[in-house]
């Protein structure tokens, strides 16, 4: 049985379009859920795409926590129901609080899009089955609000129960900066103890068609769909 | 009784806060020196209809734990005029 994966449209999204596409040619089926929707419509997943749902008013993913969909998103998380949050989508999980921390301004006060080299740090969750604990992969980014920030107690936590999904490295001879952001413990991604709620910011549909010179993203949403067997090639 | 609300939200002591970091240092080019420690939140306001201040305050205190403030990275300071 084909996978039905439910991508969820803010008034602000902006990357539902290339996750759809990256769904679909991971083999999913990919359908686009209005954010008023009052159920998952039979989705088996969701992922909450990148953007700047509510045009980042107040904090981004603070508004967007309370959009009429979120109670369904919340009752298929705590179900065990894979949940994935992609940049703006790790905001608003994190608002939700069904990630712990928040997300705030970059370091160097700037808009950061490039890309980055991260390493897979747990391959035991929703969307990371593809790849191999200690994998590091090249990836886009795209964010002004990635930096990742939790008390000492939860960073502990994170990293003492194997929470933490992936992280920036310093890559010998790389161009990319080793943690673009400032983010606490160089945490790109993070998930739930139990790996079905998932936030990262970068944008793995950016990079999911060999057109663009490589499809390393497209893992993660093969993962999700439950067809990890193939692997995917750097 | 009809009451203004007033909202201040600033980040936690201790997190990095780049705005500040940025408008301190432009402070300091234009010449206004002893300037330290400047922190960039924001100032909410709004009439809220309460029985009383004590009323209106927690209500307000509610609004901050719920949506205002961000508990992990913003502390907020509520004070209600009549």
């Amino acid at each position: 049985m084909t996978t039905r994966v439910a991508v969820i449209r803010y008034p602000g999204s902006n990357c539902e379009t290339e996750t759809l596409e990256a769904i679909t040619r991971a083999g999913g089926e990919a359908t686009l859920l209005d954010y008023r929707s009052a159920t998952l419509d039979g989705a088996d997943a969701v992922v909450l795409p990148g953007g700047f749902s509510y045009g980042d008013y107040l904090r981004s993913g603070a508004i967007a926590r309370f959009a009429p969909v979120m109670q369904a998103v919340a009752t298929h998380a705590a179900a065990g129901g894979p949940v994935i949050g992609i940049c703006n989508g790790f905001q608003i999980l994190c608002e939700a609080h069904l990630l712990p921390g928040a997300l705030m301004h970059n370091a160097q006060q700037r808009f950061n899009a490039r890309p980055v080299d991260v390493r897979i740090e747990r391959t035991t969750t929703a969307c990371t089955g593809s790849y191999a604990v200690g994998q590091v992969i090249r990836i886009p980014l795209a964010h002004g609000e990635g930096r990742y920030v939790a008390d000492t107690m939860t960073l502990d936590t994170l990293d003492g129960e194997d929470q933490v999904v992936l992280r920036y490295v310093a890559v010998e001879g790389s161009d990319a900066p080793a943690n673009p952001n400032g983010s606490s413990r160089d945490i790109a991604g993070i998930c739930n103890p139990e790996g079905n709620i998932v936030g990262f910011m970068p944008h793995p549909e950016r990079l999911a068609d060999m057109t663009l010179g490589s499809d390393i993203g497209l893992g993660f949403f093969r993962s999700l769909v439950g067809r990890t067997a193939s692997g995917v090639g750097a | 009784m009809n009451f203004r609300v007033h909202v201040r939200v600033i980040p936690r002591p201790g997190l990095l806060d780049p705005q500040g970091q940025a408008v301190e240092q432009a402070l300091g080019s234009l010449g206004f020196a002893g300037v330290s420690g400047v922190r960039i939140g924001r100032a909410i306001e709004f009439g809220l209809e309460a029985a009383s201040v004590e009323a209106a305050t927690q209500a307000a205190h509610a609004m901050c734990e719920k949506l205002l403030a961000n508990p992990v990275t913003e502390d907020f300071v509520v004070a209600v005029e009549s």
